[in-house]
């Protein structure tokens, strides 16, 4: 008996070392994680977007969604008016007073794409408890597996974006949200919106790629002539077009919000008219996960605290536990 | 410390068959017949639940509160055990059964909310499980926790059967049974407030902070304290049994002392953080947030003095505040403080509380069977019908 205890008394000392090591600096801090240097993603460029919605069409087909919202249901036509289980893109006007002038601030209109931004430290992967939420290390896509699924819908609560969807409708529902059409890529396709997008407003190509294009559009003069890819900018399979720079917000939108996205963002009116809240540059997710790995990092903390409960119970429960010891 | 004298727990006796059992059962009933709605049409066929609010009170009440709820036994055990006050001996066993059944259905109500349940155990599966989610932290800590309680309640039913040598085993081991039911509390109800973390600034200022694990695990502790009176106030009126007044009396102290401490780590916290001005703003979430501290304050004014906390009808009054703060503290940091972006709105549906009520209804039904029947509550030695009130 003598020597159990002097282990105990001694595991307790020697954690009790341990947990003031573990207490003192938060040491498992992680910070924002880092992009791939080969992540993929789109640019989308609100002032070159005309809403002609061929990139919710195309969504729809490329990952066999079927119909989802329309404004009426006699409607021949699909019209979701946002993200949900069944619609992974839509385009969004936003508008003000009578809306005639394009990118214009009052008396104006402008589109936004709403769609999964493929967060460079996302929420949802972090929340996601059994891994079914997952990013790719290479190209960054944040996929989805319904397998691995338990449906707790904790990715939803999370994403700052309101992204990932869950099907209400169904008794065995699915999350739903855009995957960049990575089952696309083996074919040697990429994502179907920028695919079909007639302007270029959704872009697809390296995430460093489109960031500099995103930068030498802030770097032109409002009206000045320019040149503007289409379809995939890292191998500029489509024809480029010639036209006037817009008066753009000097923001890339995704270069630091959340700790960065995938998908950035050009626009001529401020980002928060077109939904898109400012955002910290701190990802959610190291908070999160600092605050984890300091509580359970290598669980010393815990074994700490179940070393010092154990003793103590140990020591009194034969006080008061005649009868719950067994020895009547 | 040397050894205190009490009676040995004894079933209570008695009918099970009353108007409280019967509504109970009304409830549960209907509870499964909303329940094989959801299972057969989706949870939008009875719930209110939406993507701008994929948590509703299925999650809220019935697993977050509800096991907030069930820390009697954890809070009661931790004074016995750890802080050596043998005198609470006599309320381990009946907190320790409401504990078991608060968790045990917590546990059960989490698959009601699954949207793909049958992959459940992907969850505490190393190929699927992801450390890194808080919500894996807290699955794991519940179903261990569930096992251990099960274990630590064994005792009542091996003497209910007579079964003396498993009886004796558990006996043995019963020290570490203690050990892990006091951590894995700890453990999870602080993991339940860091659920939150993660969803930034989607959660109002007044509730999110990098403290909500302490916040949750101290309001949790102190719930546990106020159920306790609650429970005891309740079952002695009802069973016309007397009242532990001079055990409930001194826990109430207890009580107090850590409320007193949840309450200058939430009003540092919201101070350091310069939240506090939020209070301040004309709208829902300022008043939800004055409605719940005022539940935690009254009990400091309620039991003032000595003479107040002998006086049940304010030690139950005092727990059931402390209990509807402890709630309101989760419901304000779960949906009222959350905005996840305009145009959304939730508000249970009928079907939805008539569940939740039913999980309650299954909870005092189970106690008041088992109770009446396996030996938990300590046995009456003076026959003398003594005052409930
Ligand atoms: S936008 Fe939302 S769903 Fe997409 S990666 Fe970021 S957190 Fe995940
Ligand atoms: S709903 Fe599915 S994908 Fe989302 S967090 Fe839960 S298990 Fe992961
Ligand atoms: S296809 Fe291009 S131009 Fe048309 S709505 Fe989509 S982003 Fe805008």
């Amino acid at each position: 008996m003598s020597t159990r205890r002097d282990f105990l008394r001694r595991a307790v000392a020697g954690s009790a070392a341990a947990a003031s090591c573990a207490v003192v600096p938060p040491a498992a801090a992680r910070g924002n994680a880092e992009r791939s240097p080969e992540a993929l993603g789109l640019l989308f460029d609100s002032t070159l977007c005309i809403g002609c919605k061929a990139c919710v069409t195309a969504c729809k087909d490329v990952n066999d969604l079927p119909l989802d919202i329309s404004t009426r249901p006699e409607s021949p036509w699909d019209t979701p008016v946002d993200t949900t289980a069944r619609t992974y893109n839509v385009i969004k006007v936003f508008r003000d007073g009578k809306a005639t002038q394009k990118d214009a601030e009052t008396d104006g209109f402008a589109f936004m794409k709403a769609s999964c931004l493929h967060c460079v430290d996302p929420s949802c992967v972090s929340a996601c408890p059994v891994s079914a939420m997952t990013k790719d290390p290479v190209t960054g896509i944040v996929g989805y597996d319904p397998d691995a699924c338990i449906g707790c819908r904790y990715c939803v609560a999370a994403c700052p974006f309101g992204i990932p969807k869950y099907d209400y409708q169904s008794a065995t529902g699915e999350i739903g949200k855009c995957e960049l059409c990575r089952h696309r890529l083996p074919e040697g396709k990429y994502s179907a919106c920028a695919e079909v997008c007639p302007t270029g407003a959704t872009l697809y190509g390296k995430v460093d790629e489109l960031m500099a294009e995103a930068r030498r559009r802030l770097a032109l003069k409002p009206g000045e002539i320019t040149r503007f890819p289409r379809g995939n900018l890292s191998t500029g399979d489509q024809p480029s077009w010639e036209g006037a720079a817009a008066n753009y917000v000097q923001h890339v939108y995704g270069e630091t919000e959340v700790g960065g996205t995938q998908m950035i963002k050009l626009a001529a009116v401020p980002f928060e008219k077109l939904g898109h809240k400012p955002l910290p540059d701190e990802s959610f997710s190291s908070k999160s996960e600092t605050l984890q790995h300091t509580l359970y990092g290598g669980l010393v903390l815990p074994l700490v605290a179940l070393g010092a409960m154990t003793w103590f119970a140990k020591r009194h429960i034969g006080d008061h536990d005649a009868d719950d010891g067994g020895d009547q | 410390m040397s050894a205190h004298v009490h009676a040995s727990p004894a079933p209570v006796g008695g009918r099970l068959l009353s108007p409280a059992t019967f509504v109970c059962a009304v409830l549960i009933l209907a509870a499964l017949a909303v329940l094989a709605i959801r299972f057969s049409a989706g949870l939008g066929a009875v719930t209110n639940l939406n993507d701008g609010y994929p948590w509703g009170i299925w999650v809220v009440a019935d697993v977050v509160i509800g096991s907030a709820f069930a820390c009697g036994g954890f809070s009661v055990a931790m004074l016995v055990y750890i802080f050596n006050k043998g005198e609470y001996h006599p309320l381990v066993r009946p907190a320790l059964l409401a504990s078991l059944f608060g968790y045990t259905l917590a546990g059960v109500g989490v698959i009601f909310d699954l949207g793909r349940y049958w992959n459940f155990w992907h969850i505490l599966w190393p190929g699927y499980a992801s450390p890194n989610s808080v919500m894996f932290e807290v699955a794991a800590c519940i179903s261990l926790y569930i096992l251990v309680m099960w274990l630590e309640f064994s005792p009542a039913v091996f003497e209910k059967f007579g079964m003396k040598n498993a009886r004796r085993r558990v006996g043995k081991a019963m020290f570490f049974l203690i050990g892990l039911g006091t951590v894995l509390p700890m453990m999870h109800q602080s993991s339940l407030g860091s659920l939150l973390v993660v969803f930034g600034t989607q959660i109002h200022p007044l509730w999110q902070t990098m403290a909500l694990p302490a916040i949750f695990l101290i309001s949790a502790i102190t719930i546990g304290y106020a159920v306790v009176l609650f429970e005891s106030c309740l079952a002695a009126a009802g069973y016309r049994r007397k009242i532990e007044m001079h055990l409930l009396t001194p826990l109430a102290k207890v009580m107090l002392g850590m409320l007193g401490v949840f309450l200058v780590l939430r009003f540092g916290d919201l101070l350091v953080r310069g939240a506090l001005g939020h209070a301040f703003e004309a709208n829902l979430q300022s008043v939800m947030f004055w409605l719940e501290t005022a539940c935690f304050i009254a009990p400091l004014a309620l039991l003032r003095s000595v003479e107040q906390r002998r006086n049940p009808a304010r030690l139950f009054s005092a727990g059931a505040l402390l209990m509807l703060g402890g709630s309101l503290l989760r419901i304000n940091a779960f949906l009222v403080g959350y905005d996840t972006g305009e145009g959304w709105s939730y508000f249970p549906s009928v079907p939805e509380l008539l569940v939740t009520i039913g999980m309650f209804a299954i909870e005092v039904l189970g106690y008041i069977v088992i109770t009446r029947r396996f030996p938990v509550l300590p046995r009456e030695d003076h026959a003398a019908p003594a005052a409930a009130h």
